[in-house]
């Protein structure tokens, strides 16, 4: 068995006055595994990928990811973990309109304050890779809603985070689109990329997951392998 | 509660960043704009207004006491033309001694139950008003107010000439407008009167020959040769008008600019609060609002923060405007009770108008939107703005917050242009206001020439008398002159003498000031010409020159009791005492008597002398001769100009404060359009500090133009106001007055234009940087 990338022990969160996003959950999610996190709207889905990411704490319990707790960092320091170890895509893409794709996806590295030259050989690299380098100097609003997943993908790897996080990757997007971001993110596993998907889509987990956790009521119902051989 | 009122109480309610930041912003322009109305308004002919206020005296009539009786007088009351009169009141003109070092100087006495009447009503501007006959209120312009620190009240003047040598203790200080006594008391204690003052209000006086006729009509009343004199009330709004024509373009300045501020930081964050709930309004009307039902709504969305502010506004304008106010009538001389109620309605009515309008012209905008595209607005971004600086900054080899903040201002112009303009008057008031403190600096030190060390004698401005008891005016001034120059550590002295000469078709006396000796090391500053140099020669200060018509290179004949001398004007000095009329030669050219005043002697020392050691070797060779010496600069700065600085300071601290909230309304409405960029940022890994750097980033450029611009402008609105001040005030003011900037202090003030942005930009920049990520990230 190789490392646990992420390790969530009895994490429970709960806001205001309502019932608990999550009760004592623990979970643990090992490097090269892909996945899918689903349930229904208020599940508790996005709970548990905030805190992974670092964007939210728990009350209770301990979040570990890549070796490193996050559940106590500040601000600053879950800024600068976010910007190591994580990549986030989401829903919406997240795209800054005002900037060009390889200002999008050089973006996060030059936060982290690699050269801007370096950064751009890595943005062209990735936009190579994932088939969308004609659009390099494009901006965001010009591309359909696969390419711009793809830009957002693309910014999600340019710090080669140990985790790639995907919240509803293809919830905005047509079925084509969708398929395509799905390829993308089986192709990522493939190479080694650990991957999280939040999502309510069972294809997009059978598609593109070996293994599913099924949230209900902001608790673990089910947690099963599935594709031991996922599609290419 | 009807669908109109809870939408507009849920915007209100909810949407409690964009309603604080209405209330603040419409409390600090009502604040700025009700002081500077105020200012615009008391600096609108304070004498006149004062003189309305006091019902102050267009005729002031002294009357011989040895020639009439008080009821004779009271007939002159009925007089052609008088429309109310006040008196006869006894007077006396007596020379008091005070209780500790003073002033021998002759004292003007009435005799008056109370300060009020018909007629120069007395206004208190300390303590109280007599009610024993030990008691007497001096007059806040008179020679006897303002004792070292306070006013003069508890002070004890003892009257060797009044029947009993009565001690008078100093119970008030009051104004009279028509600046009828020195001191007041009760009538019971002028038991022998050498005159009686009758004042009178006429129906017409606003020319001298209407106030003659009015004399000729009390005059004909009272027996024949009773009136043995009588002021015009035209002479003395003459002076004040003229004392008061210095300060007023400033004043108008600094009113003007807050006023101006106020409208633009109202508009700029009404309509950016409006403009911000475009898509709720987009929401609204899919909902079926009517656009007229939505446009209502905003306005009162906007009315309604408004309206609290602007009653905060007003409190709180008029508790910083009334002090601003007294400072402002000690520098004009007049008495006003606190904040016009006309500026207080016009702000109100101004205020919550140009809210209204504002949030209307928006609110309609948004209205006519289709409700597709409104609900789409905020949510997708526009398009095409700023680009290009984008990618210019992303080029540049910058931190990237910072570029990113950088190329902001660009994807937003017209907000950016507000904001710059915020900065723009905030930069302007600062360099005016530093320029303006430092032209008052120099107009000190020139009006003062106070280079010397050590002074015996009269003070150098003339205006004053000799100080400390025992200090006789008949001193020998070859035999002071020939022990200054024998005493050690002596550097360079002159002596000056003060003689009372008149000049043909001039109206009054000059003073002419004869120099021995070299003076040009103490600081006499040339507005125009040089010093004299040979016998013949003169300088002459502007008033006088005004007066005579003369100009440098001019001749003026100057006549001490029919002993006639010509000069020539070889130099326009700036020189304040005797009101500016005022002629300074050399003793070859004028050698007069020591005058009523004594000569003055000025020196200064070599350096590294100990001045009190230089003092008290110099007092021992003095002594026998019956004076002694002090140290020259123990005077303090003029009342005025210290009013004059600490009002600028007031007011430019307010305007400054206007700016960066200016700033910071823009930064707010900026950073809440932006929540989700924040909070994509702040995903892929940007921290905290690195937020703060970008939002303080994206008012540098605007600050640096604002700055780049409104410096300048400063300095423009100094090289006009200061010319105003000097024709206004009919001086001549030398050039150091006007050449106050250099370049590393005009840098210093760019700096403070640029800070005034980012202490404007910090507190949302901090806001910005605490957003929970997640949360931005939801907000669309």
């Amino acid at each position: 068995m190789t490392t646990p990338v992420i390790e969530l022990r009895d994490v429970s969160r709960r806001y205001d006055e309502g019932p608990p996003a999550l009760r004592d959950v623990s979970l643990t999610v090992h490097a090269g595994e892909a996945v899918a996190i689903l349930g229904p709207s208020g599940s508790g889905k996005s709970t548990m990928l905030n805190l992974i990411a670092g964007l939210d704490r728990p009350d209770t319990g301990t979040v570990t990811v890549a070796g490193k707790r996050v559940d106590g960092l500040g601000e600053a320091a879950s800024a600068r973990f976010r910007r190591a170890g994580i990549g986030m895509v989401f829903q919406f893409f997240n795209l800054l309109d005002d900037l060009t794709v390889t200002d999008n996806v050089v973006l996060p590295a030059q936060l982290a304050g690699m050269a801007r030259g370096e950064a751009s050989r890595r943005a062209a690299e990735l936009l190579d890779t994932l088939g969308i380098a004609r659009h390099a100097r494009a901006y965001p609003g010009r591309l359909s809603g696969g390419e711009r997943q793809r830009v957002a993908v693309a910014r999600a790897l340019m710090n080669r985070p140990a985790l790639l996080l995907a919240d509803e990757p293809t919830g905005a997007l047509d079925t084509a689109s969708g398929e395509d971001v799905s390829a993308l993110l089986t192709e990522l596993n493939a190479d080694g990329q650990t991957i999280v998907v939040v999502t309510h889509d069972l294809a997009l987990a059978r598609s593109c997951t070996r293994r599913t956790i099924r949230l209900v009521d902001g608790k673990i119902a089910g947690d099963v392998a599935a594709n031991p051989e996922p599609t290419r | 509660m009807s669908g109109l009122g809870r939408v507009v109480r849920s915007g209100v309610g909810r949407r409690r960043v964009q309603t604080v930041v209405i209330g603040l912003a419409t409390t600090m322009a009502v604040t700025a704009s009700v002081l500077g109305g105020s200012l615009l308004v008391a600096s609108a002919a304070p004498f006149d207004n004062a003189f309305a206020e006091q019902k102050g005296a267009h005729l002031a009539a002294e009357f011989d006491a040895g020639r009439t009786t008080s009821a004779q007088l009271s007939a002159t009351a009925s007089a052609s033309g008088v429309t109310a009169s006040a008196g006869p009141f006894p007077t006396v003109t007596t020379t008091p001694t005070a209780d500790g070092p003073g002033d021998p100087a002759p004292m003007s006495v009435v005799g008056r139950a109370d300060p009020g009447g018909p007629v120069d009503a007395v206004t208190l501007t300390d303590g109280a008003w007599a009610d024993a006959v030990d008691e007497i209120v001096v007059s806040a312009d008179g020679p006897f107010a303002h004792y070292r620190e306070g006013s003069g009240v508890g002070r004890r003047f003892t009257f060797p000439d009044l029947p009993g040598s009565p001690t008078l203790t100093v119970v008030g200080v009051a104004r009279s407008i028509s600046r009828t006594a020195d001191g007041w008391v009760l009538p019971s204690l002028i038991t022998a009167p050498t005159g009686y003052q009758v004042l009178y209000r006429l129906a017409t006086a606003d020319t001298a020959e209407q106030v003659d006729a009015g004399r000729a009509a009390v005059a004909a009343l009272a027996p024949e040769g009773a009136l043995s004199g009588s002021q015009s009330w035209l002479v003395l709004k003459k002076a004040a008008d003229r004392a008061v024509a210095v300060f007023v373009p400033f004043l108008v300045a600094f009113g003007l600019l807050g006023l101006v501020m106020s409208l633009l930081v109202v508009g700029n964050v009404v309509a950016g609060a409006v403009g911000a709930g475009t898509r709720r309004i987009g929401i609204l009307k899919s909902l079926g609002f009517t656009p007229a039902q939505v446009v209502w709504a905003y306005v009162a969305q906007a009315l309604i923060p408004a309206a609290v502010g602007t009653a905060i506004g007003v409190v709180v304008g008029n508790l910083l405007t009334i002090p601003v106010l007294a400072e402002t009538e000690e520098v004009y001389g007049t008495v006003t009770s606190a904040v016009s109620p006309v500026v207080a309605a016009v702000v109100i009515a101004g205020a919550l108008g140009m809210v209204a309008v504002t949030a209307l012209t928006s609110a309609l905008r948004a209205g006519r939107l289709r409700t597709v595209d409104a609900i789409a607005v905020g949510r997708t971004p526009r398009h095409g703005r700023g680009r290009w600086a984008a990618r210019l900054t992303a080029r540049l080899p910058l931190p990237r917050p910072v570029g990113l903040g950088l190329a902001r201002p660009f994807a937003r112009p017209a907000r950016a242009m507000a904001m710059g303009a915020a900065v723009l008057f905030g930069a302007t008031a600062v360099t005016f206001a530093v320029g303006l403190a430092s032209s008052l600096n120099e107009l000190q030190i020139a009006r003062d020439h106070d280079n010397a060390d050590v002074r015996i004698g009269v003070e150098g401005n003339g205006n004053a008398v000799p100080s400390g008891p025992g200090t006789r005016l008949d001193v020998d001034s070859a035999a002071v002159t020939a022990a200054v120059e024998a005493q050690p550590g002596t550097r360079a002295h002159y002596s000056t003498t003060r003689t009372r000469v008149s000049v043909a078709g001039v109206a009054g006396t000059s003073t002419i000031v004869s120099f021995s000796g070299d003076a040009t090391w103490d600081g006499y500053e040339m507005v125009a010409g040089r010093w004299f140099q040979a016998p013949g020669e003169a300088v002459a200060a502007r008033p006088f020159l005004t007066a005579t018509g003369a100009e440098v290179g001019d001749t003026v004949t100057l006549d001490d009791g029919g002993k006639s001398v010509t000069v020539r004007i070889v130099g326009d000095v700036f020189e304040m005492s005797s009101e500016g009329m005022v002629v300074l030669t050399d003793e070859a050219t004028f050698a007069a008597a020591p005058g009523p005043m004594g000569a003055s002697h000025h020196i200064a020392v070599r350096p590294g002398t100990d001045v009190t050691a230089y003092i008290g070797a110099l007092d021992t060779a003095l002594k026998p001769l019956g004076t002694s010496a002090r140290p020259a600069r123990t005077d303090g700065g003029s009342d005025t100009i210290v009013l004059i600085n600490s009002l600028t300071a007031t007011l430019t601290l307010m305007l400054v404060a206007v700016a960066a909230l200016g700033v910071l309304n823009s930064v707010v409405l900026d950073t809440r359009e932006r929540v989700r960029d924040i909070g994509v940022h702040r995903a892929l890994g940007m921290t905290p500090k690195q937020t703060i750097t970008m939002v303080v980033s994206s008012v540098l450029v605007t600050g640096v133009v604002g700055a780049a611009i409104g410096v300048p402008a400063g300095v423009a609105l100094h090289g006009a106001v200061m010319p105003a001040m000097e024709k206004s005030a009919g001086l001549g003011l030398p050039a150091s007055v006007f050449a106050v900037h250099d370049l590393p202090e005009l840098l210093l003030m760019g700096v403070a234009g640029l800070l005034i942005a980012i202490v404007g930009a910090l507190l949302p920049a901090t806001w910005a940087a605490r957003t929970s990520t997640a949360t931005a990230l939801r907000t669309e």
